[in-house]
């Protein structure tokens, strides 16, 4: 701010009588100031931002329309009843019951409501930082909670039996995902550790089923999880098909949990295994004090990526024959009611799946923004 | 084994309980988990043979002779009803090659465009680049797949009302019609003028390289070289002629003929793939550009290089450092993903052997052990192609 106009030799003018500043050009502050940084910044980027504006208001305007403008929202019991010329919300909510239940009985679902509701407000309990107990929860949602879903999914005792050949839509897929994460995360640890051991049969056993299962498609395991599995059982033993899903998703759900694993345990310095054989520590309490609590700790993004993964993988069951929320989604457009009608069906599962993945992928990062904020000096 | 005493205990004298003993505990340890693997994988075969005896199965790999008697649309190479298994699983391997290979090419290339979109300084451009990767990314791949077969390519019209494209390419429903060059005799020497500019570009680059490193001068190599690969055939061909024709789709009656029809389901997979990697690789690419300090930036343009030469020659080799090794994952990925074409009919490896030739042989085993060796030797090579290039691009310290 120093005024080079004025001569050395003459006394400053009064504060009150100098001019007062100039506002900066308009060209360079609020929204046309903005626009020219961030949009018309060059010529390049002028064509650019043009071209892209271009681009969304071919786009946005037609898929508003279409899903919601000129969208059929009524009620009704067949494509006839959709008359406007998008989205035929309709057909969803004719099938909307099948799409979270699949085939389940209407007059039992409140039974998978519970183990719905039991499950949110448990993984809330773990996921809110302010919940606590934290480790008694977790004991429930590991040790008893898979039995009482399993007796209310199920039935017996009471309960009136329902073949796990009527599961489906996103509840399938909430079992299965659920199930996977659940087995694969205690088997990935043994895993790991055993990528890790001293004991050159111990790691050459874990390292052999890893690479294995990392180095072919989920699909080829479904296959062999639906074909080989009942030859290698004994004559006479069946085993159900849902069961062979799930061994199969959670094989290899562990094997690449074990490399998340892996990776948090790689993380963890030398100095901690010293410290904790300094106390005298033997292998497994040094890991289950010192070493898991810090590496899993480090790996819950990997978890959280692994999971959503899985949870969009689920859907690869329909090989199978077992159809899970887009296979139902799918299926439910083969109707001849409501023949063609795959872009809506589409919309409607694709809604769901983002909301949960990308809500657990924006929690993993909050997670990890809040878990880095310790480190911080 | 009563011999055995860690040197501590030999050094205090006393004897140590065999349980207690750190080596002996590591053998028996070793021992229960070979014993208990054995155990079970002789369980499991001999199962397995009783089940495939009760149905009349015989083992081994004899049937890949057989004759397989079923159609399959897409093919690279000869295959008709009356060849074999074994054909028909070099028609599916082929497949998956193809579309493994081309994938990861136009994965990777919209990959960098948009992470390098991502980082744009232009708000809306980096806007849309991060809405494109979170929604390709949290939705499954089967969705999208789906949606490109059943919702897009089956609903465009049929073949009279085809979508003309230049007058060259037609869309319709029976997939895409491009021109395709048909090869006269005495097109041979094309190759060899290809190769011979090939090699020139590769001494001019080397020469140029050299002199860069004894001068300081640089040189427009890359220009050069492109005329060279360009020109030595262009010249080639102007004075012996081209020796090639090219054959156009033509709508004859109810069909196309002539140029060449890519296949709905091939389109559907390979753009489905595509899209759904180069979501994944953005993220990589941003992470290795971001991962690069500005002050490496700062310093190019300290001195006085221009912004393109110091993302070139600065910025990339050292965002590759960190892009490579997870680049490698997804190419894995996609590569194992294209066995997801089972569910739109594209005939590649699983699709072909682990589900009609299965069906029809009963040769369970067999049919799986194959299908999953064919991708385990895929990965393995991919893995070790990408371990080379990372050896090569990677920072040697000291």
């Amino acid at each position: 701010m120093v005024d080079l106009a004025h001569r050395a030799d003459e006394p400053p003018p009064p504060p009150e009588s100098r001019k007062p500043d100039e506002p900066p050009p308009v060209m360079a502050v609020g929204l046309l100031g903005w626009a020219r940084a961030h949009l018309f910044s060059s010529i390049g980027n002028s064509i650019l931002t043009l071209l892209a504006l271009w681009f969304l208001y071919k786009t946005i305007p037609p898929l508003v329309d279409w899903l919601f403008i000129s969208a059929n929202w009524q009620e009704g019991t067949s494509r006839a009843d959709c008359v406007k010329p998008g989205a035929c919300w309709t057909m969803v909510r004719a099938r909307f019951g099948q799409m979270m239940y699949g085939f389940y009985p209407v007059e039992e679902r409140w039974r998978v409501n519970i183990v719905g509701l039991i499950l949110v407000v448990g993984v809330a309990g773990i996921l809110i930082e302010r919940v606590p107990h934290k480790l008694w929860i977790g004991a429930f949602l590991f040790l008893i909670y898979p039995f009482i879903a399993f007796w209310l999914l199920c039935g017996g005792l009471g309960l009136v039996p329902v073949d796990t050949s009527r599961f489906g839509g996103l509840m399938l897929t909430l079992i299965l995902a659920v199930t996977g994460i659940a087995v694969s995360l205690p088997v990935g640890v043994i895993l790991a550790l055993g990528r890790r051991s001293a004991m050159p049969v111990i790691r050459i056993v874990t390292v052999a089923f890893i690479e294995f299962v990392r180095g072919v498609p989920l699909i080829t395991v479904l296959f062999m999880a639906s074909v080989i599995f009942p030859l290698f059982l004994p004559e006479g033993v069946t085993f159900d098909k849902l069961l062979r899903a799930l061994v199969g998703i959670s094989l290899f759900s562990s094997a690449y949990m074990a490399e998340v694993i892996r990776g948090g345990l790689q993380a963890i310095p030398k100095g901690q295994y010293e410290g904790a054989m300094s106390l005298g520590l033997n292998y497994w309490k040094m890991n289950s004090f010192i070493i898991l609590p810090q590496a899993l700790r480090i790996c819950i993004p990997g978890i959280v990526n692994s999971f959503i993964g899985l949870f969009m993988d689920t859907n690869l069951v329909l090989i199978m024959g077992l159809v899970e929320l887009l296979g139902i989604a799918q299926a439910s457009t083969r109707d001849p009611n409501w023949l063609g009608l795959i872009n809506t069906a589409l919309a409607f599962v694709s809604v769901i799946y983002f909301a949960f993945c990308f809500g657990m992928s924006r929690y993993s990062q909050a997670l990890e923004r809040r878990l880095a904020k310790g480190r911080r000096r | 084994m009563t011999g055995m005493v860690d040197r501590a205990d030999r050094f205090s004298g006393a004897t140590v309980p065999l349980w207690k003993n750190r080596t002996a505990r590591a053998l028996f340890y070793q021992a229960v988990v070979l014993g208990l693997l054995v155990l079970l994988t002789a369980f499991f075969v001999h199962n397995t043979g009783v089940n495939l005896a009760k149905r009349g199965i015989a083992s081994g790999f004899g049937f890949l002779n057989g004759v397989a008697g079923f159609d399959i649309s897409f093919k690279l190479v000869s295959y008709s009803l009356t060849s074999s298994y074994g054909r028909a699983l070099l028609i599916g391997l082929l497949n998956t090659l193809l579309v493994a290979a081309v994938g990861v090419v136009l994965a990777t290339v919209l990959g960098f465009v948009v992470g390098v979109a991502r980082l744009s300084s232009n708000w809306i451009i980096a806007k849309l680049a991060a809405v494109y990767v979170d929604v390709i990314r949290n939705i499954p791949l089967l969705a999208q797949l789906i949606f490109w077969y059943f919702g897009v390519l089956s609903t465009l019209p049929g073949v009279r009302q085809s979508i003309d494209l230049l007058g060259l390419f037609f869309l319709n429903q029976r997939g895409l019609y491009a021109p395709v060059p048909e090869l006269q005799p005495g097109f041979g020497i094309m190759p060899v003028a290809l190769l011979v500019g090939a090699l020139g570009a590769v001494l001019v680059s080397a020469w140029a390289r050299r002199r860069q490193m004894m001068t300081g001068q640089p040189f427009h190599s890359f220009w050069v070289g492109l005329g060279l690969i360009v020109g030595v055939p262009m010249i080639v061909g102007l004075i012996f002629g081209f020796r090639m024709t090219w054959s156009f789709p033509e709508l004859a009656g109810f069909n196309f003929k002539g140029g060449f029809q890519i296949a709905p389901e091939f389109i559907a997979l390979l753009v489905g793939l595509s899209i759904h990697t180069s979501a994944f690789i953005a993220e990589i690419v941003r992470s290795g550009v971001q991962a690069v300090s500005h002050g490496q930036t700062e310093a190019g343009l300290a001195l006085g290089l221009k912004r393109g030469i110091v993302t070139r020659k600065i910025v990339l080799p050292q965002a590759l450092r960190v892009i490579v090794p997870p680049l490698t994952s997804q190419y894995l990925n996609l590569t194992k993903n294209s066995s997801l074409a089972v569910f739109i009919g594209f005939p590649e490896v699983v699709a072909v052997f682990a589900g009609t030739t299965l069906n029809q042989t009963g040769q369970a085993v067999e049919c799986i052990a194959i299908t999953m060796a064919i991708y385990l030797v895929i990965s393995l090579l991919i893995s070790l192609f990408m371990n080379w290039y990372n050896r090569h691009i990677a920072l040697v310290e000291r």
